[in-house]
């Protein structure tokens, strides 16, 4: 153990998505908000829900489930939305429901082992132990950016 | 230079933005002298417009700034003074120095290279017109500090080889030799002196360098201590000052504070001066020894303009095309300037409370109160106040644009000499105010079709004598509003397109079917096809066939038209007609498949209602609607959206006839039309996702959002690709 870089103190927002736990950096999050019918975009990629009205701009949300590539489920009305800013944009991640914020050192963080393949691969960087669940930590830039690889 | 959080950047910056309003008092000042309109405050207002540059330029160490404007200033300065008569010949030269200013302003912003082969070009242009005095004026200037008392004998010598024109600046040296002169200056800062970081202390202690002075502190204006305002000047000062140099070098420490103050700078009696051999013209100056000043021409004090501007911003309505009156182009206008995001998140925000308010609406409508009811009845107003301040926030956005017509009488200038025409721009309804946006995109279609006016459209000298034609071609370039739109017309008196050739080279360039028979209208619009230019041959300035399709393509993103109209022998309009804002659109509000949707009302031709037998198939997928006696290519919007399948039976359906850019219809297909009203236009952000066929986004009442249709994309996609519903290939939704 070196001390070069001490431990940062990281909080993270969990969430629910088909019956997993991820978690996001909670710096990125702007709000949560309950689900409203998103506006159809033609010939969107199915991951892509639509827009939304956030309080007069329009916002583009994603079905993060579809996004990682998990099974599709039921919509019901704990699922929520999850506004989050990324670099200048912001976007709308839907998910099944929205569990706690956690604290923590960037200590308690681990790499995900390598895995063969898999789209969830790349947008999870971190891994880490809360009550003995394992939770998820996204790459938020790698889960909205790169989305050429699954609209295909 | 560029240094991040430079306390000097942000000032400078603000040199430039004054620098450009500088230039446009310039530029006003010298139209008027062209059109003969011109007086002594005109000739003043363009002086101090390079003066000013000069000041400002000086302070940022700006070199050939100061140097250019330096030399130009002295050429303006003896017109001010009487000695050079403007004449065409010297007009141009101005116009071109105020040109190259402009550039150079440019060029000293942006940290480029300076252009000095031009500089030196236009530099010995206008020292031309200096003739004999030029060593002498330009040396005064630079010389100012270093020796005043020589200076002055050189300028006395100048004007009484002059004839003795009555210019005070000319007097003082018939003192030469005499005692110190007395002057009683007296100062009374205003109000906004302070704002522009001046102190009177340093002022003071500049006049005391200058000579024994004598200062008295006037402090009757003083108030109580509790209503003291700090930051507001009280005192004023009476200075008597006994010194030998130049009244006009004592004005020059008020230089700065020049319109911030009233300044009085008196002569006391002075019996030397009095017994010299009076010139011809000098007796009323003798009598008026000690009030010499007060009518002195030239002291730039009296010269300044109200600094203190009276009017007040006027409402919307002065958007109403209206020249400015002759001679008040530097009228003094309140302005405040603002940083652009601010007016955009204010644009947003009234947005948002549109959006609110239409919601709020709906819901009372729905919740079964007497429409009598007090809710109601402010729910009204409520409804009214929110247009009003929408009204007014699009018009924080709107600018007049005589900023771009002022740029397109450089065009104009530019383009005439190098076709060597002699071309005269006319412009009309320069306080129209449109978009800030619509005015900074139109600047390239409309220099393109200024200079295709000059170069094509205006024939050549003697092509115009011949027709019996003055010999100066004329370009009218007019902005006005016209039934919610803006439209500006560029209008030669040339010699109007000639449709033969048109057609001939059309033809020739196998641009349409050799044995077209085409209408006037339909030639005139060949011009508008990519790749086609009429030059004989290809001049510097146009002709190189990326010309009116290119404009009419940023006509359109701009949600404009274009037309053209042309009279042999008469001349060519081109008229642009323009949304005036980009923020919001009428629009048709229609349903398609349960989704609602915004088309832009100006492009739908006409509704129809399907009736059995209305659609024709060509081929499978393929379908034409009969609209009287033509047919029309017939989009299922529902099916090309991706929404639902293809319909099979379109009875009842509703149609929507189109025009598109290249002149042809379309029919869409829909399930209803639902409105008919103004939505606020709202980006989509496309860094992940371009939908294709939607060109933005609004928010409806009820708080959902409905695209905004472009109809020529869904077009176009829809016709090239196999895989879209259309072709019947695939019922399914495309993946």
């Amino acid at each position: 153990m070196t001390d070069i870089q001490s431990p940062q103190s990281i909080e993270l927002l969990t969430f629910q998505l088909a019956d997993q736990e991820y978690s996001l950096d909670i710096m990125s999050v702007r709000e949560i908000r309950g689900w409203t019918r998103a506006t159809p975009l033609p010939h969107a990629p199915k991951f892509m829900k639509g827009v939304i009205n956030l309080r007069g701009t329009v916002l583009p949300v994603m079905d993060l489930a579809q996004r990682l590539g998990l099974a599709a489920r039921e919509q019901n009305d704990r699922n929520v939305i999850i506004v989050v800013k990324h670099e200048e944009t912001m976007t709308g991640l839907l998910v099944d429901a929205v569990s706690d914020i956690i604290a923590l050192t960037s200590d308690d963080l681990q790499p995900p082992p390598e895995l063969s393949s898999g789209t969830a691969n790349g947008v999870v960087n971190a891994l880490t132990l809360i009550d003995d669940r394992m939770i998820r930590v996204l790459d938020l830039a790698a889960t909205i950016n790169d989305t050429e690889s699954v609209a295909a | 230079m560029t240094v991040d959080n430079d306390p000097m950047a942000e000032i400078r910056a603000s040199f430039f933005i004054e620098s450009e309003e500088l230039l446009e008092a310039l530029q006003d000042g010298l139209q008027l002298m062209e059109d003969g309109a011109a007086d002594n405050e005109t000739i003043n207002v363009v002086f101090r417009a390079v003066h000013s540059i000069k000041g400002g330029a000086g302070a940022f160490g700006l070199e050939g700034l100061v140097h250019f404007a330096h030399r130009y200033e002295t050429v303006l300065d003896e017109v001010r003074a009487g000695r050079l008569q403007v004449e065409a010949e010297a007009l141009k030269v101005f116009f071109q120095a105020a040109d190259h200013l402009s550039d150079l302003v440019r060029i000293s912003r942006d940290n480029e290279p300076l252009p000095d082969e031009e500089t030196e070009v236009l530099l010995t242009a206008l020292d031309a017109f200096l003739g004999d005095a030029s060593p002498a004026a330009s040396a005064v200037e630079e010389v100012i500090d270093f020796q005043p008392m020589g200076v002055s004998l050189d300028l006395g010598l100048a004007a009484e080889g002059d004839g003795g024109l009555p210019d005070l600046d000319a007097l003082p040296p018939l003192d030469f030799g005499a005692a110190p002169r007395v002057y009683e200056i007296t100062f009374t800062p205003q109000a906004d002196l302070f704002d522009t970081g001046n102190e009177p202390a340093t002022l003071l202690r500049n006049l005391q360098q200058l000579g024994k002075a004598k200062v008295v502190c006037d402090s009757s204006r003083l108030p109580p201590i509790d209503q003291l305002r700090p930051d507001v000047p009280h005192l004023s000062w009476t200075v008597t000052l006994e010194t030998d140099v130049e009244e006009s070098e004592i004005a020059s420490i008020f230089e700065f504070v020049e319109g911030l103050c009233q300044l009085d700078i008196k002569r006391q009696g002075d019996r030397d001066s009095a017994e010299l051999p009076p010139l011809p013209d000098l007796p009323p100056l003798d009598t008026a020894s000690a009030k010499v000043e007060e009518t002195a021409p030239t002291a730039p004090i009296e010269a300044a303009p109200a600094p203190l501007p009276t009017q007040t911003e006027p409402g919307p309505t002065a958007a109403a095309p209206a020249p400015p009156p002759q001679g008040a182009p530097t009228a003094a206008k309140s302005v405040v300037r603002v940083d652009l995001d601010r007016i955009e998140r204010l644009v947003n925000l009234v947005g948002e409370l549109v959006i609110n308010q239409a919601m709020l609406s709906q819901s009372l409508e729905h919740s079964g109160l007497s429409p009598h009811s007090d809710a109601m009845s402010g729910l009204e107003e409520f409804q009214r106040l929110t247009r009003d301040i929408q009204d007014s926030v699009m018009m924080i956005r709107a600018q007049p644009v005589k900023s771009l017509f002022q740029r397109m009488s450089r065009i104009v200038r530019e383009a005439s000499a190098a076709v060597e025409k002699d071309v005269r721009l006319v412009t009309t309804g320069e306080a129209t105010e449109v978009d800030k946006t619509v005015i900074e995109r139109l600047a390239d279609p409309l220099t393109h079709m200024i200079r295709n006016a000059v170069d094509h459209g205006l024939e050549s000298k003697e092509a115009r004598l011949a027709a019996g034609k003055p010999a100066q071609g004329k370009v009218n370039l007019s902005a006005a509003h016209r039934s919610g739109r803006v439209v500006i017309e560029i209008a030669d008196d040339g010699a109007g397109i000639d449709r033969p050739k048109v057609l001939q080279l059309a033809i020739d360039k196998g641009l349409i079917p050799p044995d077209s028979s085409l209408s006037d209208s339909e030639i005139d619009n060949l011009l508008f096809l990519p790749g086609f230019s009429t030059a004989d041959k290809v001049s510097n300035l146009s002709g190189r066939g990326v010309g009116m399709d290119v404009v009419r393509t940023s006509i359109q993103a701009l949600g404009g038209r274009i037309t053209t109209t042309s009279l042999p022998g008469q001349g060519t309009t081109f008229s642009i007609s323009l949304p005036l804002t980009l923020a919001v659109l009428d629009g048709m509000v229609i349903e398609v498949a349960e989704e609602t949707l915004v088309l832009p009302l100006n492009l739908v031709i006409e509704t129809l209602t399907l009736q059995s037998g209305d659609v024709e198939m060509v081929r499978p997928g393929r379908n034409v609607v009969r609209v009287r006696s033509g047919f029309v290519p017939l989009f299922d919007l529902g099916a090309a959206l991706g929404y639902r399948p293809p319909l099979d039976d379109f009875e009842g359906s509703v149609v929507l006839l189109i025009a598109n850019e290249d002149e042809t219809n379309a029919a869409l297909l829909i399930d209803n039309i639902l409105d008919q009203r103004q939505v606020v236009i709202k980006g989509l952000d496309e860094s992940f996702y371009r939908a294709p066929g939607i060109a933005a986004a609004t928010i409806l009442g009820d708080g959902q959002i409905a695209l905004i249709l472009d109809s020529s994309d869904i077009i176009s996609t829809a016709i090239p690709k196999p895989g879209l519903p259309q072709t019947g290939t695939d019922a399914g939704v495309p993946a």
